[in-house]
């Protein structure tokens, strides 16, 4: 009754074209983005801020990044981590070696180089498909991890091999804040996401939804293999470029090279299976699964232990919390293999017809 | 049904209990690990950590009357988390955070700016940044006890001891295997500058995380033949590296693990494979100190107490723990000798810290004599202290084979200098003056 297009006339192609569709689906959107940007920041502590908005919304760029080269292009890659590890260490080093760099710019300058990378790691995808490809990009992940440890004109020769980002100004203005970095970090993922939502539905975007469907068929159709394949990785890998640097200069501060490790490129692998392969709202939902469950159990873990009166062993708590999570991620993949994105797009479904479902 | 929601209600009114703190409390956040690779050293310093406050909460009604509470958090070792974690405690109790042991490398880098800007002390003992022991530049930051760098030198002193002479060094050759991160990197700039003052070779072979497999680092080890060799290693590493050693037949009694290698975790997993094996130690092991006698007493006698293994009490981990508490515990009193008996913020117990001495006698008094080594922190030197003990594995405890060693402060200090003036500049940051500190 609420949800329905009916009524909805489209007088023009642009109309038509919308990203949004349904009139329903803007309202949405434009509430959440001012909830997002006007409630949140108001309404939200220290603590949700920098704690769990910043790294969820980050998490959820890189997701988007993977996203777009596994969901749509249909290239298996475990080296997530990696270009976000390039995106951190090339915004650090731009910042460092360039006086007076706009940070904006030199974020820009850090897709660029992630995606050089990824263009370089993607060579393989021409010849090799599925797991093979998957173990190809499992190189970049050791191989980047390996030479920022190895050359320490990376991290400007620390010794530790940490490197501590810099204050992100813009206008003069320094964002140092919870609020600022979440409003920082939301608006370059809002605007990503957009983008990458119109992307998927360009000619770009066909193309590559047709190399993952069957690859011969898109090139007896005349899509360009090479050029189709290389771009999902280049612009991949510049979505978790700038996802990495956000991550070192608005959530972290500080990073290592090993901070940006296997573990981190399954998570966010995890993260686009969660939430649904070849969707960018998947991304959203996969990273909020992936990034806050095990806080949330962590927290609830002691309440129940005290509310329950029962006296566990130190470390059981952490162990179930391990257990629990690993049950969670199985339920809903049984529940629904496609994913939590397939899941809403049925309640949406459902609420179309509601409250008269015949 | 029923219960359900009764059991619902419980928890409902549990938590709203639970938020009503008691306004007599100090808060003490325990960001830690009971799981993943380097469980076995999280569990027990934070078993040993936690079973102190309780001890003195038991013993002496808290410190000066005011109650200790903690609240565990668990961080699998890994940065985000650890933020996380720190984020959400930080704020806890009525006064906030009384300070904050990381116990991990790259968690405390993570939390250095952010404990600057929140101010609450981030202490780090035994590990962290080894310039942060420049209070000047790292007023929130406490690298107590001693420093990787410190260690590090002390640990060539020891060799040349062995050897019969710094001087006999000249011309040794000496490997140092370390875990491939922070932690592990941070003592490759002392051991080249000592290198290059003793006329040794140092060769560094990393291991990566989280080091179980290091067929080709001993093969390499065996290749190049050292007279010694350093292990910079932690958790599932150890036990793997002496089992490596063994394999290519290097003597056990000639590796030198730095403290992060040496407690039972380490070396009764590799069974026969440590015998003689020498590691670093700031604090002893066993059980025969008043301090751990009072722990029993007072926690585990009436049925509490965090160790699930009672037999841990007493390891070198657990021990390290109670140092860990008695630092917490001094800091607080020092803190509350200026400011009153009463709960305390951040920004006073930084100044506790920073004025803390722990005297040979005051040890005694503790219960601790032998267990640690004394401290006194000051605003230039916020490591305070600096000299370890060596011990050997004898296939069932660790022996002390030394006395306390102390560090090469002439060559360290003005590493520490130099690297935290490089990071003032870096981070535009006036180092304090300490003569116009009170």
């Amino acid at each position: 009754m609420l949800y329905r297009e009916a009524g909805q006339f489209k007088a023009s192609y642009a109309e038509d074209q919308q990203i949004f569709a349904i009139r329903q689906d803007r309202i949405a959107v434009g509430a959440l983005l001012v909830f997002a940007f006007v409630v949140v920041p108001l309404v939200a502590n220290q603590y949700w801020l920098s704690a769990i908005l910043t790294p969820l919304l980050i998490f959820a760029l890189a997701a988007i990044g993977l996203n777009i080269l596994t969901g749509y292009a249909g290239q298996l890659s475990l080296g997530t981590a990696a270009f976000m590890a390039v995106g951190a260490f090339a915004a650090y080093n731009f910042v460092l070696r360039v006086p007076g760099i706009p940070i904006l710019v030199a974020f820009v300058l850090a897709g660029i180089c992630a995606a050089l990378v990824g263009i370089l790691f993607g060579l393989p995808s021409l010849r090799i498909k599925g797991f093979y490809l998957a173990v190809a990009t499992l190189a970049a992940q050791f191989f980047v991890v390996w030479a920022l440890t190895k050359f320490g004109w990376f991290s400007n020769n620390s010794s530790s091999g940490v490197i501590s980002a810099q204050k992100i100004e813009i206008l003069g203005y320094t964002v140092d804040t919870p609020a600022g970095k979440y409003l920082f970090t939301l608006t370059i993922v809002a605007v990503l996401a957009l983008a990458a939502k119109n992307l998927v539905r360009s000619s770009t975007g066909r193309a590559w939804m047709a190399v993952r469907d069957m690859d011969v068929a898109a090139s007896v159709i005349g899509i360009r293999l090479m050029q189709t394949k290389l771009s999902a990785f280049a612009i991949s890998s510049a979505y978790c470029g700038v996802a990495g640097a956000l991550y070192a200069f608005a959530y972290l501060g500080t990073v290592e090279p090993e901070g940006f490790n296997l573990d981190m490129s399954f998570r966010v692998l995890f993260m686009v299976i969660i939430g649904g392969v070849g969707s960018i709202l998947g991304s959203f939902l996969g990273a909020a699964f992936i990034v806050l469950l095990p806080i949330f159990l962590n927290t609830a873990a002691p309440l129940i232990e005290h509310g329950l009166g029962l006296q566990m062993p130190p470390g059981f708590m952490s162990n179930l919390e391990l257990i629990v999570f690993g049950a969670l991620i199985v339920f809903f993949l049984a529940v629904e293999p496609h994913g939590l994105a397939r899941l809403w797009q049925i309640g949406k479904e459902k609420l179309r017809l509601w409250p008269f479902p015949h | 049904m029923k219960s359900f929601t009764k059991a619902l209600l419980g928890l409902a009114m549990l938590g709203a209990a639970a938020t009503t703190h008691a306004q007599n409390e100090q808060f003490v956040p325990m960001v830690g690990y009971w799981v993943g690779p380097y469980a076995a050293g999280g569990s027990g310093i934070f078993g040993g950590m936690i079973d102190y406050i309780n001890m003195v909460n038991a013993r002496d009604g808290g410190v000066g009357g005011v109650k200790l509470t903690y609240e565990k958090c668990e961080t699998e070792y890994n940065n985000a988390r650890g933020v996380e974690c720190y984020e959400r405690l930080k704020k806890k109790g009525p006064t906030g955070a009384t300070l904050v042991h990381p116990l991990s490398t790259g968690i405390t880098y993570s939390l250095i700016e952010k404990g600057t800007q929140d101010k609450v002390p981030i202490v780090s003992i035994g590990y962290g940044r080894t310039d942060a022991s420049d209070g000047r530049v790292f007023p929130w930051v406490f690298p107590l006890l001693t420093n990787y760098w410190s260690q590090n030198t002390a640990k060539i002193k020891f060799i040349g001891s062995k050897e019969g002479g710094m001087d006999k060094l000249k011309g040794k050759k000496i490997v140092n295997i370390y875990h491939d991160s922070a932690y592990g990197k941070e003592t490759i700039p002392v051991l080249d500058a000592q290198a290059k003052k003793y006329g040794f070779t140092v060769t560094h072979i990393p291991v990566p995380h989280p080091g179980n497999e290091q067929g080709a680092q001993w093969l390499q080890v065996r290749q190049i033949k050292p007279d010694w060799v350093i292990l910079r290693g932690w958790g599932v590493m150890n036990p793997v590296a002496l089992k490596g050693a063994a394999k290519v037949g290097f003597p056990r009694d000639r590796i030198i693990g730095v403290w992060w290698s040496g407690a039972e975790e380490d070396t009764i997993p590799a069974g026969d494979a440590a015998k003689g094996y020498i590691a670093a130690g700031f604090n002893v092991a066993g059980s025969n100190f008043p301090v751990i006698q009072d722990i029993k007493k007072y926690v585990y006698a009436k049925g509490k107490g965090e160790m699930e293994d009672p037999t841990r009490i007493g390891s070198i981990y657990y021990n390290r723990g109670v140092v860990h508490g008695i630092v917490t515990v001094e800091a607080i009193r020092k803190a509350q000798e200026k400011y009153g008996k009463k709960p305390l913020t951040g920004e006073q117990i930084r100044w506790g810290l920073e004025n803390l001495t722990i005297s040979e006698a005051r040890l005694k008094e503790l219960g601790a004599a032998g267990f640690m080594q004394p401290l006194k922190v000051s605003c230039l030197d916020h490591e305070g202290g600096g000299a370890v003990k060596f011990q050997q594995w004898d296939g069932k405890e660790w022996k002390v084979i030394t006395d306390w060693i102390t560090p090469d402060r002439d060559l360290v200090r003005p590493m520490i200098e130099q690297s935290a003036a490089g990071y003032a500049k870096e981070k535009n940051i006036t180092p304090r003056d300490c003569s116009k500190e009170s």
